[in-house]
């Protein structure tokens, strides 16, 4: 029985007065509104921060006292730092002569987040795989929310670990000097960002049809190799959706990389030396900076560039996403 | 009717399956000749697609199936121990009801079972996925696209890759469950021309609920109600003089 039936069988009395169309109409667009205006704060949130970042970064560029300090070339290029040596990179924002080089920090960030990535990924796409592939339903039902509390383990906690824990046995079992450095930051920030992936990768597997997996059993295939043949490539786009979400998550990441780096902006490709990233800088030297000086823009500015990375690397992702889907069929 | 072969290809013997405590096939005994079409026929639910399903064990996929008697294909029990399920669906494919191309091209899809079969040989592999999209009349509507997705073909193309697929791996027995019953009339047509052929070479066990579709293709039909086996026997004859009352009262449409 439909609802309109149900309505007209009751008393007159008892329906609502009926309001006329015009108010009606009102109403609907009024809560259209309303709706478009919610969805859209969101946006204009993000907006509002990129706007207020970027402003405070503007001097750089604009200003010619913060542009001697700090201009573009001395951000990215090399300085002569003392007379008689050769150029190099120096982050040394306070000082008579204040080095902002931002390379020491950009490597910085690069190895750190390159270690964890490293590391997470496969663990994390593999624990996906089996999760989603060869888990019993018992053990599914454990492994997922198991490892998705992963996530909320405070990050401050797993520097404090990373720091006291990981730190020593990096320290004791491969002979290093320095204690903190990028390779136990990384190892750290790859236990935060395991479950970010790992989630996502596992909604990503286990929504793959299960004709496929059937199709290709039926075909004599053995469950592993439907998982890696069929079930892996059918997902690849949520995988490395995922991939990129933890990217972001690794780039951002502020307080496992300032406790346990080591905090050096020193220049250098080794792993095992103490090291210093774009965010934990933000985060150590936001608190006594000058207001409105060159070193506070520059700070702004490693805002910046983290957005435009995780930007540009979404828009990467995204893009060849829709390639892969369309080479696919245009199935999404 | 036809002889029954010396040996059955396949034959089924006290064949009881059951989810959980739902008993979806009873006491089933049934033997199929070689180079045979058995049509299996019957209400929706009467147990022929999970029938099907235990040719191949598909079946062990589906947690709470458990099945009692035995499935011989050339005289050998294929849940015996020892048996290798990988080796079983090789010699026993299936086509589904709803086409499933893999999200791959369309050389790839058909070229998957043969590539998880060990064949690496390109030329070998351009070969046997030549023949085989011939073999499932494709061939000459995708020879120039092979590259591209499989999932671009229409949903007839799709079917007809399905069963190339299946087809490319040889094996002695082909499965269709309800192979034509998302496709247009003329596609339907084009897969029954397509059964007429591969009678020549494969035993086939199809599940339809188109009369006229086991009329015209089968050269047995089994009608299966409320999990049992009813009626098996030639097609003519069990369209036209069929031994049990409830065979003539669904194949003349008086329920079904």
């Amino acid at each position: 029985m439909s609802s309109s039936s149900v309505i007209q069988q009751l008393p007159l009395s008892a329906r609502r007065p009926a309001s006329s169309p015009r108010v009606r109409h009102f109403k609907e667009k009024a809560i259209a509104v309303a709706i478009t205006a919610v969805a859209f704060s969101g946006i204009a949130a993000l907006l509002l921060i990129v706007i207020f970042v970027g402003r405070e970064a503007l001097p750089l560029f604009f200003d010619a006292e913060v542009a001697k300090e700090a201009s573009l070339g001395k951000l990215f290029l090399p300085q002569q730092l003392r007379v008689g040596k050769p150029a190099g990179f120096m982050w040394q924002p306070v000082g008579e002569v204040p080095k902002l080089s931002m390379i020491p920090l950009l490597l910085g960030s690069l190895k750190v987040t390159v270690v964890a990535m490293v590391v997470a990924v496969p663990v994390a796409v593999a624990a996906a795989l089996f999760t989603a592939e060869f888990a019993p339903r018992r053990a599914r039902e454990v492994l997922k929310p198991v490892i998705e509390l992963l996530a909320s383990i405070p990050s401050v906690v797993l520097g404090f670990f990373a720091l006291m824990t990981l730190a020593s046995w990096a320290q004791g079992s491969l002979g290093l000097t320095s204690r903190l450095n990028a390779l136990v930051a990384g190892l750290a920030m790859a236990i935060a960002i395991v479950p970010v992936v790992f989630t996502v990768a596992e909604d990503a597997l286990t929504a793959v049809p299960r004709s496929y997996r059937e199709a290709s059993l039926a075909l004599g295939a053995t469950r592993w190799e439907t998982a890696w043949r069929v079930v892996l490539p059918a997902a690849a786009p949520g995988v490395l959706a995922a991939c990129v979400l933890g990217f972001g998550r690794a780039i951002g990441e502020t307080m496992i990389v300032l406790m346990a780096s080591g905090n050096a902006a020193i220049v250098s490709p080794s792993l095992t030396d103490s090291t210093r990233t774009m965010s934990a800088t933000i985060a150590a030297e936001m608190g006594e900076v000058v207001f409105g000086g060159a070193h506070w823009s520059v700070l702004f500015f490693i805002g910046v560039q983290l957005f435009a990375i995780t930007l540009v690397l979404n828009l990467l992702a995204a893009s060849f996403v829709r390639r892969a889907v369309r080479r696919l069929g245009g199935t999404s | 009717m036809s002889e029954p072969a010396a040996r059955p290809k396949l034959e089924i013997r006290d064949l009881s399956i059951h989810y959980g405590t739902k008993t979806a096939v009873k006491n089933l005994n049934l033997a199929i000749a070689e180079r045979e079409v058995l049509a299996l026929i019957g209400p929706s639910g009467c147990g022929k697609s999970t029938f099907l399903r235990c040719l191949n064990r598909m079946n062990e996929l589906i947690p709470a199936a458990r099945q009692d008697g035995h499935v011989l294909l050339d005289g050998q029990d294929i849940n015996a121990r020892g048996v290798d399920v990988v080796e079983l669906r090789r010699r026993v494919g299936m086509v589904f009801q709803k086409s499933n191309p893999f999200p791959k091209s369309i050389f790839e899809n058909v070229a998957y079972g043969l590539r998880v079969a060990g064949l690496n040989d390109k030329a070998e592999l351009a070969l046997r996925v030549e023949a085989s999209l011939q073999h499932a009349a494709l061939w000459d509507e995708v020879k120039d696209r092979l590259g591209e997705s499989a999932l671009s073909l229409s949903g007839g193309q799709q079917q007809r890759l399905c069963i190339a697929r299946a087809l490319a791996v040889e094996p002695e027995v082909v499965l269709m469950d309800e192979p034509a019953s998302a496709l247009d009339p003329l596609s339907t047509a084009k897969i029954e021309e397509l059964m007429h052929e591969l009678k020549a070479r494969y035993t086939i066990v199809i599940v339809t609920h188109n009369m006229q579709q086991a009329a015209r293709v089968s050269d047995q039909t089994a009608f299966f109600y409320m999990g049992e086996l009813i009626e098996v026997g030639a097609t003519a004859q069990i369209f036209t003089n069929p031994g049990v009352k409830r065979t003539e009262d669904y194949v003349t449409g008086k329920f079904g």
